[in-house]
């Protein structure tokens, strides 16, 4: 399992370089997280870590939450969520009840973040796909944010008289799973739990991230990982 | 700790402990000494003028300053506690009813200046310039 790890966000802030350079950059508050469940082939079928962050109250919690985060002998966590292992050895590197910190990714130079979007609501095709809309002039009339044509008989191509599936229209935007791949670790810090990166990530403050070394960079990030 | 205070935290030793600094009042003249950086070289520039507005709070205030180039204002916003700014002097302060000086933009000529406020001056220019 690539280092991972359960967080919080924060909030946003600046930091100011050496030189002087100013680097907007996402406070996020990682961990300490409690292993929760250590899945392997033989009992599961895969093999995972259940990870579990932020305490909470036995009353807040559900007496199957509280016994399964017992079984780890820690209190009720708020959020659980699995990481996948490639196999069992890789497995054998968590026990039950082990309590993982930020600096588990120290060393680490990249992170990808997952989580929710905030939600947009019902939005139109402009808002919502980057469509450009019609003329502001020219005749137009109340159709300036129209999506335009949704295409015809013709065009459907073997969907008969419906129109074609996927097909980008208004609808629910937001409050969907997002990752932002290949952030740049600013600074962490052990101490308050905290981890600094470069940029936005997905969500509101106070929103739970996810957050992972990060599994694809393309060449210079890849270079400047391996400290070359 | 709530959010407010964690990210006060982790930027509280970037802020700048200048007394110079964390007295700046709207209304002073003062000068900003800006690290320009040039390839390998660096060099300080001057800035001086008027305070017009400060801004944000904690590492993010900026102070606007104005200044009157060629007959041509000119203004400039800077980020309080950048490195950049090597140091900022006190020239001057002034007797002003405003957070935000914006109205003298609209001023020209002998209108533009402002009341000199030498009451304070005294007590508040005392503490010799220190680096920021």
């Amino acid at each position: 399992m690539t280092a991972s790890l359960i967080g919080k966000k924060i909030g946003m802030s600046r930091y100011f370089t050496s030189t002087g350079n100013n680097i907007p950059v996402t406070v996020i508050q990682v961990g300490p997280c409690a292993v929760t469940q250590v899945k392997t082939l033989s009992t599961d079928g895969y093999c995972a870590v259940q990870l579990g962050f932020e305490e909470i109250k036995p009353r807040r919690s559900t007496m199957a939450g509280i016994g399964h985060d017992a079984k780890a002998g820690s209190a009720p966590q708020r959020v659980h969520r699995e990481f996948r292992c490639a196999n069992d050895a890789e497995v054998g590197e968590f026990t039950l009840g082990q309590s993982l910190t930020v600096s588990a990714l120290d060393g680490i130079k990249f992170v990808d973040v997952i989580g929710t979007s905030k939600g947009k609501g019902f939005a139109g095709a402009m808002k919502r796909y980057n469509f450009k809309g019609l003329c502001a002039s020219h005749g137009t009339e109340r159709k300036h944010r129209s999506p335009g044509s949704i295409g015809s008989h013709g065009t459907d191509r073997g969907h008969g008289a419906k129109i074609k599936k996927g097909k980008k229209m208004p609808g629910r935007m937001g409050n969907e799973q997002v990752t932002i791949r290949s952030l740049d670790v600013v600074s962490i810090d052990a101490e308050k739990n905290l981890l600094l990166v470069k940029g936005p990530v997905p969500g509101a403050n106070e929103g739970f991230l996810f957050i992972r070394a990060a599994t694809r960079l393309y060449k210079p990030k890849a270079r400047a990982q391996a400290g070359k | 700790m709530n959010r407010t205070e964690i990210i006060e935290g982790i930027t509280a030793n970037q802020l700048k402990t200048d007394p110079v600094v964390n007295a700046l009042k709207i209304g002073d003249t003062i000068d900003v000494h800006y690290r320009i950086v040039e390839g390998e070289k660096e060099r300080i520039q001057v800035f001086q003028g008027v305070l017009l507005a400060m801004k944000g709070r904690g590492i993010n205030k900026c102070i606007t300053v104005r200044r009157i180039v060629a007959n041509e204002g000119v203004e400039r916003t800077f980020p309080l506690h950048s490195p950049r700014i090597a140091k900022i002097e006190v020239l001057r302060h002034a007797e002003v009813r405003r957070a935000k000086l914006y109205y003298l933009r609209d001023l020209s000529g002998k209108a533009r200046r402002l009341r000199e406020d030498r009451g304070d001056a005294a007590a508040a220019a005392s503490p010799a310039p220190a680096k920021g």
